[in-house]
């Protein structure tokens, strides 16, 4: 029983950690635009179909892996100038209106791409397991773990010690006092959704070698990422890597003990249970509306 | 008066099997898209009129798809009672979570719903015991109103016809009410609506409930005419297709959500030929209307068309004064 | 021995008043917006609260009305206690408000904005309206009639058929008084009507109000146009930093040199 427990949360925080990246690229772009990119599925997708592509046709994986997540920033910031800054003050139900139709689009390209199959990229390193206290862990599921840990201080580096991460962060708080400062909130968007893209397109090339993609992989994985950002209260970056971590182990946890089939359902169920008592998620903050 | 837009629509209705007898095309897309009038316009209730998103509408489809199937296959019910339970039951669902997931707010909102929405989702297909998990059920016993019992396209051409006009019917009143203004008020100032003595809380209650119930009458009668459902009729894309057709067509406005219905009924008729160029043309086409016109088509165009007429009427004015 | 046994006194208290507020607190986070505020209003009075920017105007309202929850306190409003009532109840019991920021319905015409405000004096089931039975026809016909009666007090009868949102502002915000006043409120809470208005809009402001005060509305006004709170009001509260500074009829106040200092500053002009 103990060893089944750790094996399920070994499994729990590789998944979780998926989930705290594409949570991270939610928060993102809500801070600095508001808006909810519901492509941010895609964009894991784009990363793992590009790398895998880009590996089947010779590049070593590395190159494969730093090419891809490139040219995913790239669509970041076509879908930026193209889709998001042209709809400025949209209502939330246009926004929304617009990203999914954004994923759907960008789901069409990879469907015209590389059809319907589904593809995997080899192991970062081999796929012998490790044996870990009774546990068995794969290689690559430390890789998750260790790129999740170095990208997440990144971003909290970032946002504590940067110029553009502190504008960034201004730009969330109030846009107007932040333009009125010199801030140009302009790049500042452009910056969200690139990173965004990249942070998501890294989630879909150390997810790779673990669970196949095809046109389809970024859509659960990108509700679950949104699951994340509300869990831990929208907005909030570092609650965001603590909702998917959370979300991750739960469904893990879930899986395991309760049904495999119903997992998603578990994991949905605890959102809502989480916003029935939070209605702003567990560390989004609460403020009185002003009237 | 008020009524004129309905009797115009009831009068094309009617008319297209009369002017295209035998189409297969008006007769099958016909009532594909009557089904999906029925959704629009009462997800609209919600979205347009109340101006509360859910992104989990086909769960509600799926009520009632499912309702329907099981009573009459398992239980032996007669179709039209199990037809009733089905609107009961969603109604009732409905109604139970409306309070705390209508609490929500934007984002939020979108996330409890779309939850909401995969969670009856994976139950249809796990449940397998009950709605024949992903296979789905087969079998369904056509639709008997009363002794007669529909059969072939034209028949259910008219049941759907008349069961969308129904819920056109009872829309149209409903927003011009009492009842109507207070979810308008809801959607225009929340704070407000509070003040002029309106329990938001209920009146978004409403809502829910009304499009629930809509949506499950349209699954019902889905369900009777298709004589089989299976999950995929009722999964998230389809949650998001039902939202589209509301703001394809224009927000809070009922024809507006049933030129939507329409509109995306025929154009995922009309992409089909395209094949693999389906879904890239449909994303495109739901980011270009909503950067462009994200008033929607329906509310869109007339205004487009109300300018027209004032600006010529202005020229028309000017030149008299020459 | 003489103790003097004091007569029980015979229901000869003076009337008691519409609303009293008695030691109201409230604050966010840091800030103290009300701190500890108490005052009565008797009935058939204009009673206007002024203070500088931030002196907790609205606040006051937003208590009043259930927005926020004030964390110690009372509010008695004909003898009820209003506090922790929501605020749809707390409007049935007959308190009506415009608002410092525009909450009109703009998704709506003026004469439907006006006729949510009759929302309180008619009841409609879901059944009924959806099915249009002739006694929701009938319904519809008389909440017109006093959605009406509402725009012609407020001059605005002549823009019934207009959307909220394509009306001049001053007249919106004479949308949100007839939409209030259709209600038929016992009290009328105006936040701040006069902000942006002209001088004419003003005058005609002032008419508006001595109107619903001779209707018999209790009248609370916030308001900075001093000349027209001069004019207008009975008695006057003022609130500096979330407290009571004074409390009295204009000439009172306008004599009250901390007042003066704190908010009139210096030499004003009271006529309009
Ligand atoms: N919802 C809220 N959240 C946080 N602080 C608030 C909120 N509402 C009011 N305040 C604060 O409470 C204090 C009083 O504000 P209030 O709006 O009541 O002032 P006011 O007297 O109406 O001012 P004005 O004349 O500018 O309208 C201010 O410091 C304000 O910042
Ligand atoms: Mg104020």
């Amino acid at each position: 029983m103990p060893e089944q427990l750790f094996q399920f949360l070994v499994t729990g925080i590789t998944v979780g950690s998926l989930y705290a990246l594409v949570g991270l690229g939610f928060a993102l772009i809500y801070n600095a635009s508001d808006v909810v990119n519901f492509a941010q599925g895609e964009f894991v997708m784009l990363g793992a179909m590009a790398a895998i592509a880009l590996q089947n046709a010779g590049f070593p994986l590395f190159l494969a892996a730093i090419v891809a997540t490139l040219l995913t920033v790239g669509v970041g910031l076509l879908l930026e100038r193209f889709a998001i800054e042209p709809a400025v003050g949209a209502s939330v139900v246009s926004t929304i209106i617009i990203t999914i139709g954004a994923a759907i689009f960008l789901r069409g390209v990879a469907l015209l791409l590389w059809g319907k199959d589904f593809y995997a990229l080899p192991p970062f390193s081999g796929d012998t397991p490790i044996q870990l206290g009774g546990a068995t862990v794969l290689p690559q599921s430390l890789w998750v773990l260790g790129v999740t840990v170095v990208l997440v201080l990144l971003v909290r580096a970032f946002f504590n010690r940067t110029l553009p991460g502190k504008a960034l962060l201004a730009c969330s708080y109030n846009r107007v006092a932040a333009q009125a400062v010199g801030i140009n909130v302009k790049v500042m968007l452009r910056l969200a959704y690139g990173l965004s893209a990249g942070l998501g397109a890294l989630a879909g090339i150390l997810i790779a070698p673990i669970t196949f993609s095809s046109y389809e992989a970024g859509v659960m994985l990108g509700l679950k990422g949104f699951s994340a950002a509300i869990v831990g209260g929208i907005g909030n970056p570092m609650g965001a890597v603590a909702g998917g971590l959370l979300l991750g182990v739960l469904e893990a946890l879930g899986a395991g003990f309760i049904s495999s089939g119903y997992k998603d359902a578990i994991a949905f169920l605890f959102v809502l249970m989480v916003l029935f008592f939070e209605p702003t998620g567990l560390f989004g903050h609460k403020s009185a509306e002003r009237v | 008066m008020r009524l004129a837009g309905f009797y115009i629509f009831a009068a094309v209705v009617a008319l297209l099997p009369v002017l295209f007898p035998d189409n297969y095309f008006v007769v099958v897309v016909g009532t594909s898209a009557g089904l999906h009038v029925i959704l629009a316009v009462g997800l609209n209730l919600l979205i347009g009129y109340a101006g509360q998103i859910s992104l989990g509408h086909a769960a509600f489809f799926g009520l009632g798809a499912y309702a329907s199937a099981i009573l009459s296959t398992r239980f032996d019910w007669p179709s039209l009672l199990a037809l009733v339970a089905g609107l009961i039951a969603a109604g009732l669902i409905a109604w139970v979570f409306a309070r705390p997931i209508l609490r929500l707010r934007g984002h939020y909102l979108a996330m409890a719903t779309l939850g909401f929405g995969i969670i009856a989702h994976v139950i249809m297909v796990q449940a397998t015991q009950w709605t024949g998990g992903p296979d789905g059920l087969a079998g369904i016993p056509p639709l008997n109103l009363l002794g007669w019992q529909v059969d072939g396209d034209l028949q259910w051409y008219g049941v759907i016809a008349a069961a969308m006009l129904l819920v056109v019917w009872l829309s149209l009143n409903l927003v011009d009410s009492q009842v109507g203004r207070a979810l308008r008020a809801v959607h225009g100032s929340e704070f407000a609506a509070r003040m002029m003595g309106i329990d938001t809380a209920r009146t978004k209650t409403q809502a829910f409930v009304v499009s629930a119930v809509f949506a499950a009458f349209a699954g019902s009668l889905f369900a009777h005419q298709q004589a089989f459902v299976s999950p995929d009729s009722f999964n998230l894309t389809v949650s998001v297709e039902l939202v589209t057709m509301v703001v394809l067509g224009g927000l809070a406005s009922t024809f507006g959500a049933v030129c939507g219905a329409i509109a995306l009924t025929l154009l995922q008729q009309g992409l089909v030929v395209f094949e693999d160029y389906e879904m890239l043309i449909h994303g495109a086409l739901l980011m270009a209307v909503m950067i462009f016109m994200p008033q929607g088509l329906f509310v869109g165009l007339t205004q487009a068309a109300h300018r027209l007429g004032s600006t010529l009427a202005r020229s028309k004015f000017r030149r008299s004064l020459d | 021995m003489t103790a003097m046994i004091a007569p029980l006194p015979l229901s000869s208290t003076p009337a008691s008043p519409l609303l009293a507020v008695t030691g109201l607190e409230q604050s966010f986070g840091g800030v103290m917006a009300l701190a500890g505020v108490s005052f009565q209003v008797a009935e058939g009075l204009v009673y206007a609260v002024i203070g500088p920017n931030g002196a907790g105007k609205t606040t006051l309202f937003n208590a009043l009305c259930g927005f926020y929850q004030p964390s110690s306190g009372s509010i008695r409003f004909t003898e009820r206690e209003l506090l922790g009532l929501p605020t749809h109840r707390i409007a049935a019991c007959g308190i009506a408000r415009t608002f410092q920021n525009l909450q009109l319905f703009f998704n709506m015409t003026v004469l439907e904005n006006v006729m949510v405000g009759c929302h309180l004096r008619t009841k409609t089931s879901l059944f009924a309206a959806a099915l249009r039975l002739p006694r929701v026809r009938r319904q519809e016909q008389r909440l017109r009639d006093w959605a009406i009666e509402a725009l012609e007090l407020c001059e605005l009868a002549d823009r019934a058929t207009q959307s909220a949102g394509t009306l001049p502002y001053g007249l919106m915000k004479r949308v949100e008084i007839a939409r209030a006043l259709a209600a038929k409120p016992r009290l009328l809470l105006l936040d701040e009507p006069a902000a942006g208005l002209n001088d004419t809009e003003t005058l005609a402001l002032r008419d508006l109000i001595t109107r619903i005060r001779d209707s018999g509305v209790t009248i609370l006004l916030v308001e900075h146009h001093m000349p027209l709170v001069m004019g207008v009001s009975d008695r006057l509260l003022v609130l500096d930093y979330g407290s009571v500074l004074a409390e009295g009829t204009p000439a009172e106040i306008q004599a009250d040199p901390r007042v003066v200092a704190a908010y009139l500053g210096g030499a004003v002009n009271y006529a309009v």
